[in-house]
């Protein structure tokens, strides 16, 4: 049984224009230790997903459906103080801008400590014990003088570790990171994308890392889902997916990146725009973006299916 | 992509300065002065694309500001065309904003949301008294066309665009009075990939059209690769490297520059790599480390890196490095 398992999961914001269905039946399972790169541009619904994994989704948004299993539980039928449980020891989630998720009025040794004691029952002295000791594994230098910092005096590098430390505290068996180095410098999401390997490697922590970048997914992920307008359209090993792609979505990404199969003169952009959740075209949601796009795609939406061995993508044409 | 030529730059720096003082204000805790641009020297050849990287708070934004005069320098002097812009009375000065413009990131921000695109794009020709309104009005239509955009885009208001599309306009509007030099700021980081690649193309395609001078800038090494014919490399205010494109990628000797292109994530899951990290954040510009501002986050540093700054020297294959223990190749050895 695998570790997480997400059937069918919908969630809905529900705007005076009508209901956008942000993620609109997504379905994915992962191992203990292993990583899945959620890849997809604004809007696919990839942010709404981790939202909805740990419950965290706000009105005007809903999930609307589905299940999500994480050990043998199914947290949509959890009620919500066993729900709070859940977040941090089972699973926990790291944000793209950390300062927006950190108390600008506490040290960030207080807020790890407070992450500690929520879960477990420990003296206060204890919990900041432990928090120095999180800050110190997530590669923070001094890390006893460090924690009474407060969030504005470090640096974005040095947050993104503070929020690493809080999510880790209780030991979650699946860490959802949402952009987790987009906001940083090159050289810093090297250091970052290294010290979740490191931690993973360590914990036996699973992790989703949801990104824009096939680079960091390249680098880090076992298997990839590539979402497009709320669906996961392809979904396999990075290997096939990397060698392989097979939706005319993910081919068309692959080519209209810089740097990935070599030096060219012009890019392959996709046309069109990325596209408006509530304006959707009907079957296929990438037809009218898509260069092998046929009569029939407009008749059905097309299911997720094997193509090849382990290797599935949502296409007629594929 | 044109080589650069042998004859005046377009665009130059000599030791041009920036210094910015900080303090005096509500919340200050601290006054300082910042050095953001700390001795630049570089020059543009006319059709050129410079591509200018480095990350955040390393001065690269400022640089180009200073290349348009956008803002004042502390020190040094920027020549365009072989004329310096800071001796230039304010008529003069007019005239040669014709010549340069910009492009910013944020297409969301630097287009005002209550004027119709017409009105945009058209500003500046309207500001430089160029055409009549009609004339004005035909030329508005024809650089809609020009930057992909159909014309009834003219009537419209930007909150109507997508991100992609808003870069458009603003392309459109930094087009419109013929400039010849254009810095382009980190000008496709916010967009979307599938977008980002169709605003590179159209880029590509007015530099070739319009015979454009351009200062990349951009914190993206893979896209840095993809336009530039020549690269910058800044850290702290300083050119640490400059060298032509494929010097740096295959040859880049400064270690912040081996550091940078280590860290880009390789898009091959069959050959993951081990990153060469460097430890440590930027150091804070306002107490700048002494020597190489590098030094103390650098694998290499000798003692001489703690106490004196190495300046940029140009070796062989127009490679210039600033660097005590990874100088470039004198020119002799070709």
């Amino acid at each position: 049984m695998p570790l997480l398992d997400v059937r069918d999961l919908r969630t809905s914001f529900f705007l005076e224009r009508g209901e956008a269905r942000a993620v609109d039946g997504v379905s994915f399972s992962l191992d203990a230790g292993r990583v899945l790169g959620l890849v997809g541009e604004s809007g696919c619904g990839k942010s709404v997903t981790a939202l909805s994994l740990l419950r965290l989704v706000a009105p005007p948004g809903r999930i609307v459906g589905g299940e999500v299993w994480l050990d043998g539980r199914n947290l949509l039928a959890l009620d919500e103080s066993e729900m709070r449980h859940v977040r941090g020891t089972g699973i926990a989630m790291i944000f793209q801008e950390p300062m927006t998720s950190l108390n600008p009025v506490f040290t960030v040794g207080s807020q790890i400590a407070e992450a500690v004691r929520l879960h477990r029952p420990v003296s206060r002295r204890a919990a900041w014990d432990r928090a120095v000791e999180l800050l110190d594994e997530v590669g923070i230098a001094d890390a006893s003088r460090r924690a009474h910092a407060y969030p504005h005096q470090l640096s974005g590098g040095m947050r993104q570790r503070v929020m690493i430390a809080m999510a880790i505290s209780c030991e979650p068996r699946v860490l959802v990171a949402d952009e987790p180095t987009t906001a940083l410098d090159v050289t810093i999401q090297a250091e970052i994308l290294a010290l979740l390997r490191g931690l993973r490697e360590r914990h036996g922590m699973a992790l989703v890392l949801i990104t824009h970048d096939l680079g960091v997914v390249a680098e880090e992920a076992d298997a990839l889902a590539i979402m497009y307008a709320g669906r996961i359209v392809e979904r396999g090993s990075v290997l096939d997916v990397f060698d392989r792609p097979l939706h005319p979505y993910t081919q068309a990404l692959f080519r209209s990146i810089p740097g990935i199969g070599g030096r060219r003169e012009r890019l392959e952009a996709i046309p069109g725009q990325v596209p408006d959740l509530l304006r959707l075209p009907s079957g296929c949601s990438f037809r009218d973006r898509c260069p092998l796009v046929i009569d029939d795609c407009a008749a059905i939406v097309p299911p997720l299916a094997e193509k090849a061995p382990a290797h599935e993508a949502a296409c007629i044409r594929a | 992509m044109k080589p650069p030529n042998d004859g005046t730059p377009l665009v130059e720096a000599r030791d041009v300065r920036k210094e910015f003082v900080l303090g005096g204000g509500f919340l200050a805790r601290a006054r300082g002065r910042v050095h953001a641009v700390d001795g630049v020297s570089l020059a543009i050849a006319p059709g050129e694309t410079l591509g200018l990287v480095g990350e955040s708070g390393s001065g690269k934004s400022t640089l180009g500001r200073l290349l348009l005069r956008l803002i004042e320098p502390t020190a040094g002097d920027v020549l365009f065309g072989g004329r310096s812009l800071l001796g230039l009375p304010a008529a003069g000065l007019r005239a040669l904003r014709r010549e340069m413009q910009i492009v910013f990131q944020d297409p969301y921000g630097s287009l005002n949301p209550r004027m119709r695109v017409a009105s945009i794009v058209g500003e500046g020709l309207a500001i430089h008294r160029i055409g009549t309104r009609a004339e004005r009005r035909a030329r508005v239509a024809e650089l809609l066309d020009l930057v992909g955009l159909p014309p009834e885009a003219a009537d419209r208001y930007p909150h109507e665009f997508s991100g992609g599309q808003r870069q458009r306009i603003g392309i459109a509007r930094a087009l419109a009075v013929g400039p010849r030099f254009i810095v382009a700021d980190e000008a496709v980081s916010a967009l979307d990939v599938s977008i980002q690649a169709q605003i590179l193309n159209l880029l590509q395609e007015l530099r070739q059209k319009l015979g454009l001078t351009m200062l990349f800038i951009a914190h993206d090494l893979r896209i840095i690769e993809h336009l530039s014919d020549r690269v910058a490399v800044m850290y702290q205010g300083r050119i640490v490297e400059l060298a032509p494109r494929d010097e740096i990628y295959s040859n880049a000797r400064h270690p912040y520059t081996r550091a940078l292109l280590s860290a880009v994530p390789n898009p091959d899951p069959r050959r993951r790599k081990e990153r060469m990290t460097l430890g440590g954040d930027a150091p804070s510009p306002v107490q700048p480390p002494s020597g190489c501002a590098f030094h103390p986050r650098c694998p290499h540093a000798e003692e001489v890196c703690r106490t004196v700054t190495p300046p940029l020297v140009t070796g062989r294959d127009a490679h210039a490095v600033a660097c005590h223990v990874f100088p470039a190749e004198p020119p002799g050895k070709e």
